[in-house]
């Protein structure tokens, strides 16, 4: 029994997305989106219980004093003192209660910790990318058969293309370059895209069908 | 270990330092490269500027402040394109760390719009722009594509209210603005997967002109929906941003930022090209070795 | 008597009609033609625009007329002087007819819409007769020609979008298709799954981590608990949870999504069970981390780098973080098995990954692990699947290719069938 509400539910629900696709009246709309706003309402639910998690093995590798537990004491810092600025802010001189109002947006704390902290760690970490990207090619890209031979023409036609020192050369390349972007890697992408999209049809199938259960914690 | 071995395993390290010594040393030396524009880049910028003073343009910002460099100078480009021929604009972000960049970006190109300019030869006033009148900002909502969905009824639904706190019904540009029906052209730049989001949910159920701006990275991933028309045109990273302040004829951070990204370039086909030397002198040893 | 009577009405209808016309009035052209040449004798009225219809839109909610006419003679071409059309609707044919938005010059539609709550700005009731009529108005607001009154016409929402046939038709077909091959796997038929060298290194990774006394990594992805990949990233995340339940190695699977997380907890634990030790399950092995694509990068990176696991496992959904986290797992010298259906990120993972199951591979894998026939039975409905796709690309290409060189149009019409519109 236990098992089989879930299944049935996800049966039903499932049949009536896919059908729903089809009817595009209102009343279809209207039970459309007030599932939608279930899937809000339980993905804030579910925030809570991910935050409380974060909390918990955090401030159980403190209490156990674990090792590393120097990095949970900042993750568990850095969280309550983020949720502090996001709900209190001096305003006029004053600490109040401005959570998601103009006020509590313009708080110096809250902008601060947004421009001065948050932008730039995370664009450091996307800058890396492109050192990831050279150490990567360097290693990827050796002529050790045909296929990998191919693999690191097209690189280097892909790369160069738009450089501007090649002169009349450039616009071979550049020529070259846009027809393998368009050519043999749109059709191999368009491949995997296909299969990608059989596969998702199936899939979907299969949890509609109650044969695939593995999100209900049964692989 | 003879040099050619060293050459094939060079420590990472060496590959890091090399390349943060060009990008570095390019950034600091300024000098101009030549910038080749191609069909993907035209198409937007060409769609943008047919359109007739007063039509609508959506600009979602759905990024992070993590691919600001890359996507940043497309926002600026297309805004003071957008603005300098009297279209209106809709700012959106579906990217929790985006509210305080449009607002930011909002400020600067104001201050930019008070100038006169002259861009491919024609001469513009500077005005001040109006906030309900020039453009919106509607703030940010999670979950995107229910909030794309629920744009497609109306901006309303999603957002009653603008970032500023202002009623949209107040709003004397979004009279009669109901959903994408009224928007002249919906222009994505997004770092993730709010961009497929766009695609499928927006595009392909509302059936409105789209553009995007993607991550050098993502870019090809769409050359698909490019060729299938559900996408108008493609600016893909650093590139694609210089390549429409090019045509826009108002060179900023991204025109400036190619010079490194070529050389960039170099220092990797640099390591490519080190790395096979290595590879088949050492291969070509082995087998003489062998006989 | 009665004629007269009729005309009477008829006639102070209309006065009070046009007196209750609300903004601007429509000029009777004889006024027009008066404050034309008294005040700018250069515009000349434009011609009116012409075969104005109004629909009900079609294969939508509701809610919702189009618009469609012919431009009016001075637009773009005669006098030129048409800068835009402004389009007014009433419920009555007589009025009074407010403006309800306009359109520029050279556009032939327009859609009257509202949205569908009945407070809503404007709204527009369904089953209402509506009437419309448009003015053609030149750079001189006051100078313009209006068209005559269409209708009645009324909304109403449909309970069947036209345009989504061929997406039916293919959900039908497959549909059918896969109950085929599942009807035919459940009475025993024999289906072969050729094998996927990313499963098999798993086992022996696992096997490798316990040597080691290390840790395995479980990385979910970006994805959230209803994409595919994500659903199928939990069955292999209880394949490999078994597996380290049994060897009583450790677990570590960090969480990007919340739901994503409560439904991994799920998962290993009853792996835990299955493998008949739930007492070594413990909390801290799945947990949530952020919601921030970096942030998350950041924390899984030092995860790597701190414990070092012998197995970095990486399935599901993945966008620019793919090459951050790999190249960090290279660097640590993990065995890394990874499996994405997102195409860009394909690449990265082949080049810092021992083993990537590529796109629908990763869908395959439940189907592969489990060996159960039923779920081997939809594996065969894609193939049969994909070969109709190929031979409908084929077919279309020919088509369209044959039509072009013999300019007919049924190639076009082939190739229209498949269009989805709307």
């Amino acid at each position: 029994m236990k098992r089989q509400i879930p299944l049935v539910l996800v049966l039903i629900f499932g049949l009536f997305m896919v059908i729903q696709y089809f009817i595009p009246h209102e009343s279809s709309e209207w039970i459309y989106e007030y599932l939608l706003d279930w899937i809000t309402i339980i993905g804030v639910f579910a925030l809570v219980l991910g935050i409380w998690s974060l909390f918990k093995v955090n401030y159980d590798k403190i209490s156990q004093r674990k090792p590393d537990r120097g990095y949970s004491l900042v993750l568990l810092i850095s969280l309550f003192a983020t949720m502090f600025f996001g709900f209190f802010a001096k305003v006029d001189g004053s600490w109040g209660l401005h959570f998601s109002t103009a006020d509590g947006l313009q708080s110096y704390m809250y902008r601060h910790a947004y421009e001065y902290i948050i932008r730039p760690i995370q664009s450091t970490i996307f800058s890396l990318l492109a050192f990831f990207i050279a150490s990567a090619a360097y290693r990827a890209f050796r002529a050790r058969n045909v296929l990998a031979s191919l693999l690191l023409a097209a690189a280097l036609i892909v790369m160069l293309r738009f450089n501007p020192y090649l002169g009349p050369l450039g616009d071979y390349i550049s020529e070259a370059a846009n027809w393998l972007l368009n050519v043999p890697n749109l059709a191999a992408k368009r491949a995997i895209v296909i299969g990608i999209g059989l596969g998702m049809v199936a899939t979907a199938l299969k949890v509609i069908l109650g044969i695939e259960r593995s999100y209900m914690g049964k692989g | 270990m003879t040099i050619f071995e060293k050459m094939m395993a060079i420590d990472r390290r060496w590959v890091f330092l090399l390349l943060a010594v060009v990008v570095v040393g390019t950034y600091a030396i300024s000098f101009q490269i030549p910038i080749r524009i191609n069909s993907e880049v035209r198409t937007i910028y060409e769609f943008v500027d047919k359109l007739k003073p007063g039509e609508i343009v959506y600009l979602g910002i759905d990024y992070d402040p993590s691919n600001q460099a890359e996507l940043h100078p497309m926002a600026y480009a297309v805004m003071e394109h957008c603005f300098r021929k009297n279209l209106r604009i809709i700012f959106c972000t579906l990217s929790q760390y985006g509210p305080g960049m449009v607002d930011a970006a909002i400020k600067d190109i104001t201050d930019s719009l008070k100038l006169d300019k002259t861009y491919n030869g024609i001469d513009y006033k500077g005005r001040e722009l109006v906030n309900g009148i020039d453009y919106v900002f509607l703030g940010y909502k999670p979950y995107y594509a229910l909030q794309i969905l629920a744009m497609g009824q109306n901006f309303r639904l999603p957002f009653p209210i603008d970032y500023y706190g202002q009623p949209l019904d107040s709003r004397p540009m979004m009279q009669g603005v109901v959903n994408y029906k009224q928007v002249a052209v919906v222009i994505d730049l997004s770092g993730g997967n709010i961009t497929d989001a766009w695609i499928s949910y927006g595009q392909g159920r509302f059936n409105f002109p789209l553009a995007l701006g993607t991550t050098g990275v993502m870019a090809a991933d769409y050359y698909p929906y490019l060729n299938s028309g559900q996408v108008l045109g493609l600016m893909g990273g650093l590139l694609g941003a210089a390549q429409y302040e090019k045509l826009a004829d108002n060179p900023g951070p991204a025109v400036d930022g190619m010079r490194i990204q070529v050389f960039a370039h170099l220092v990797i086909i640099a390591f490519i090209v080190l790395g096979n030397i290595g590879y088949f002198t050492a291969k070509r040893r082995r087998a003489k070795e062998g006989k | 008597m009665k004629p007269l009577l009729i005309t009477v009405s008829l006639l102070s209808l209309m006065t009070a009609a046009s007196f209750a016309q609300s903004d601007p009035p429509v000029e009777q052209p004889m006024a027009t033609d008066s404050t034309m040449v008294a005040s700018t004798p250069s515009i000349t009225p434009p011609a009116p625009v012409s075969s104005l219809e109004a629909k009900d839109s079609p294969d939508d909610h509701g809610h919702s007329i189009t618009l469609s006419w012919e431009p009016s003679a001075d637009d773009g071409a005669g006098a030129a002087t048409v800068t835009s059309y402004v389009i007014y609707h009433s419920t009555s044919p007589e009025g009074p007819f407010d403006s309800v938005g306009s359109a520029i010059s050279g556009a032939t539609t327009f859609t009257h819409s509202s949205a569908k709550e009945s407070d809503a700005a404007g709204f527009l009731a369904d089953y209402v007769d509506r009437y419309y009529r448009i003015d053609a108005v030149t750079a001189d607001q006051t100078i313009r020609t209006p068209s005559s009154v269409v209708g009645p016409v009324q909304s109403s929402g449909q309970w069947y979008n036209d345009g989504r046939t061929p997406v039916a038709v293919a959900v039908a077909f497959f549909g059918l298709l896969s109950l085929f091959f599942l009807k035919r796997a459940k009475a025993g038929a024999d289906l072969y799954v050729r094998p996927l060298g990313g499963i098999e290194a798993v086992d022996e990774a696992i096997g490798r981590a316990t040597e080691m006394g290390k840790p395995i990594l479980y990385v979910l992805g970006l994805g959230t608990a209803s994409d595919i990949s994500t659903i199928a990233s939990f069955t292999i995340l209880g394949r490999v949870a078994k597996r380290v339940a049994e060897y009583q190695t450790h677990l570590i699977v960090p969480c990007y999504d919340p739901i994503v997380m409560a439904v991994a907890q799920e998962t290993v634990k009853a792996a835990y069970m299955d493998a008949g030790r739930p007492d070594d399950y413990k909390e801290d092995m799945v947990y949530f981390l952020t919601n921030s694509q970096f942030g998350y990068v950041g924390a899984v990176n030092g995860i790597m780098l701190r414990q070092l696991p012998a197995t970095n496992v990486y399935m599901g959904k993945f966008y620019a973080e793919s090459l951050l986290l790999a190249e960090t797992g290279a660097l640590a010298g993990s065995i890394q098995i990874s499996g994405t259906d997102e195409v860009a990120q394909i690449p990265f993972f082949v080049v810092a990954c021992d083993y990537t199951l590529i796109g629908e591979e990763l869908y395959a894998a439940s189907a592969y692990l489990g060996r159960e026939p039923l779920l081997l039975g939809s594996l065969k409905a894609q193939d049969y699947a994909k070969a109709a796709v190929i031979i409908c690309a084929l077919l279309g290409a020919l088509a369209l290719n044959i039509a072009a060189a013999s300019n007919a149009t049924w190639g076009l019409t082939f190739k229209e069938f498949f269009k989805v519109t709307n």
